[in-house]
């Protein structure tokens, strides 16, 4: 190496001799090599700059036989070695040019354009360095089955992703015990989403904030779709995917009912835990629920009992009125069925959101309510003040009785 | 003082209650309470404690079961209760319980005693002279048979609502299963309230009566509460009729037990109720 750069030098310097000198050759990988597959080579500063030479052959990259200088192409003119340490950033754009151009467009790329010290993942903090295997090898880093991993190293980790502004949150934990976690890692399903699924793999964006995001709040329903087509196009259809559609971004997505990672099956804790996500916007019909025998044996934490969307249905719902809903008068009676088997007409006539303070909606309620209310109150009126003048008169007619030796009341025992 | 045998302090006792009613009373009591345990955490089932006690009776389906051999217990008690009536009344010809001093059946000195009661607690007057049955023992009466009624009712329609829902329209299972709550409601809160202290918690009888359970009473007890009865029964010669032996201690005793683990139940279960509706 030495003796290249006294040639290269000497070749320099005789150039007005030798007007059509060749440019330097490149070094090649060998070259590279030869200081840096020293497992000890370091930076001034004590940091590695080793490169494990079997690592890079069996990488993408070294399969295809690139040369070093392909990625780190200032030192491809370089003739003076050792070459300086402070070399130029690799640019990936230079042969990966689109997929740079979606990561410029990520949540990552922001956080860095933000500030230079940010720990933000960047090509390599994904893919590797010299060892980058292609997604479909087993052994790679960003390998379907890999991939939440890779990501974990920093989401897993609050030291490196800080909860922004909300409570601490562990998503790949959460992930880890999901439904679509324990398919993906413990029954090894290629169909199971992994974490690029739903956010992407280089144009993350930021669910909250960019209405792009795959995971924007009404972006959601429709990536969920792109495997639960059939979910989808119910839901699209029912009350709230109508509402979403027009732009009403109150109504349920798909996370608010089933979480955005801790997504589990129908457990028994979902199915107490709907009733609120439910009830956070429809407070009176859960109000009325509550007033029910449903209602207050789901309180009390039983879960076997008919529920929201054992009615309502899960995502075809719609309003009484429409013919399609579950609980429209001429369905009623079958879903009444699904639980009570050998109901009758008569039976689903029951309002299971009766409302004693609605007149409309049963008088006879009403009225039955009112009657009970003012039968309570007077008892308890009449019979609380006959007690209250009653306790000092039997106080002073027990100490008249203990005064002349003999007990008034019960003579039992107390004399 | 009650090991003492009735001769050796001279006290006569005399008999309140038969064997059926002490029966009648304590089924009533034991299902009531039963009935009670099971069936107010559904009223307040937001509590933690209205889970805690659905779990202690095994969860809400083995509470309901219970809920409803309770029920068979009090249903079991009506009934004998009627047919005893009946008996009475067409048997034995004791039209005297229909009308009269010693029927249950409210009449107008009912109210000049409730009027005269009033003046006494406000010291203007003397204690009113009761009878066999005061107003507020009749109300008692009155409001159990009315709940027997109402919540017996609503409660049968609950019990097998497919079965009724063949001749009755759907939204008087709402009706019933309103009246059943509310009814409740005032029936556990009256008894565990009102009735505790008319019958056994105000200080002249604190900590209890135990005559429900023994079915006698002192004579002097009688003629001090009672004095219209007790004139009558001398005018008609029936004090000595009446006259009992003591009662036993080991009698007294589970009385009191039996008297006390009921009425601390009670307290319990409405004190949790009264808690969560005044909050």
């Amino acid at each position: 190496m030495r003796f290249g750069g006294v040639l290269a030098a000497l070749l320099l310097t005789a150039a007005p001799l030798q007007a059509a000198a060749p440019p330097p050759k490149p070094p090649a990988n060998d070259d590279c090599l030869a200081c840096h597959e020293d497992p000890s080579a370091k930076r001034a500063n004590g940091s590695s700059v080793a490169v494990d030479k079997a690592a890079f052959a069996s990488s993408v990259h070294g399969a295809a036989g690139a040369s070093c200088v392909d990625c780190h192409q200032d030192l491809a003119k370089t003739a003076d070695f050792p070459h300086p340490e402070k070399l130029a950033v690799v640019d990936c754009a230079s042969c990966h040019a689109s997929e740079v151009a979606d990561y410029e467009k990520s949540v990552h790329a922001a956080e860095r354009g933000k500030s230079k010290a940010s720990k933000a993942a960047w090509c390599t903090d994904c893919h590797g360095i010299h060892d980058i295997r292609p997604s479909k090898d087993p052994a790679s880093r960003t390998n379907h089955f890999n991939l939440p991993t890779t990501c974990l190293k920093c989401h897993g980790n609050l030291a490196v992703v800080p909860s922004a502004g909300g409570p601490p949150v562990n998503q790949p934990a959460l992930f880890h015990d999901s439904i679509h976690g324990r398919a993906l890692e413990r029954s090894g399903l290629k169909f199971a989403p992994n974490c690029s699924n739903c956010h992407g793999a280089h144009a993350i964006r930021n669910p909250k904030t960019d209405p792009e995001s795959a995971v924007f709040r009404t972006k959601i329903p429709a990536t969920c779709g792109t495997c639960h087509e059939k979910i989808l196009a119910e839901y699209s259809d029912s009350i709230h995917g109508t509402q979403l559609a027009k732009g009403n971004a109150k109504v349920p997505v798909c996370s608010d009912c089933h979480t955005a990672h801790a997504i589990t099956d129908s457990s028994d804790a979902r199915r107490l835990a709907i009733l609120h996500q439910c009830g956070g916007c429809h407070e009176t019909s859960l109000a009325t629920y509550r007033d029910t025998y449903h209602g207050q044996v789901n309180a009390m934490g039983f879960s076997r009992i008919a529920t929201c969307a054992d009615c309502h249905t899960a995502h075809q719902i719609h309003p009484a009125g429409d013919p399609r809903a579950s609980v429209a008068p001429a369905n009623r009676l079958r879903t009444c069925q699904k639980c009570h088997a050998g109901a009758t007409a008569n039976f689903s006539r029951y309002d299971p959101h009766a409302n004693t303070h609605d007149k409309g909606r049963s008088r006879l309620l009403w009225a039955t309510a009112l009657f009970m209310r003012i039968l309570l109150a007077g008892v308890f009126a009449f019979f609380g003040i006959h007690t209250v003048l009653w306790f000092p008169r039997s106080v002073k007619a027990r100490v008249d009785a203990n005064r002349k030796g003999r007990g008034a009341g019960d003579g039992r025992g107390e004399a | 003082m009650t090991e003492k045998a009735p001769e050796a302090d001279g006290t006569i006792w005399v008999r309140r209650f038969d064997r059926f009613d002490r029966s009648l009373h304590i089924l009533l009591m034991a299902s009531f309470l039963g009935l009670s345990l099971t069936g107010v955490p559904l009223l307040f089932s937001d509590r933690p404690w209205a889970a805690s006690l659905s779990r202690l009776f095994g969860g809400f389906r083995s509470a309901a079961t219970l809920h409803r051999v309770f029920a068979t217990g009090m249903l079991v008690c009506f009934g004998s209760h009627l047919a005893r009536l009946a008996k009475r009344l067409f048997g034995d010809k004791e039209y005297g319980i229909l009308w009269g001093p010693s029927s249950l059946v409210p009449q107008p000195r009912d109210l000049t005693d409730l009027v005269q009661h009033v003046r006494w607690f406000l010291g203007r007057g003397e204690r009113p002279r009761f009878e066999r049955f005061t107003y507020w023992e009749k109300f008692d009466y009155w409001a159990v048979f009315w709940g027997m009624g109402i919540i017996g009712g609503s409660g049968l329609i609950l019990w097998a609502p497919k079965l009724w829902a063949r001749f009755l329209p759907g939204d008087l299972f709402n009706v019933a299963l309103l009246v059943h709550g509310e009814e409740a409601l005032l029936a556990v809160v009256f008894i565990f309230t009102i009735h505790f202290f008319n019958g056994h918690l105000r200080p002249e009888k604190f900590p209890m009566d135990t005559v429900i359970f023994t079915g006698v009473l002192p004579l002097e007890e009688l003629k001090h509460e009672r004095p219209a009865e007790y004139d009558r029964l001398v005018a008609e010669g029936g004090v000595e009729r009446l006259a009992s032996p003591a009662p036993t201690a080991d009698r007294v005793r589970k009385s009191r037990i039996v008297g006390t683990i009921a009425v601390s139940l009670g307290l319990l279960l409405v004190a949790f109720t009264l808690i969560a509706l005044l909050s």
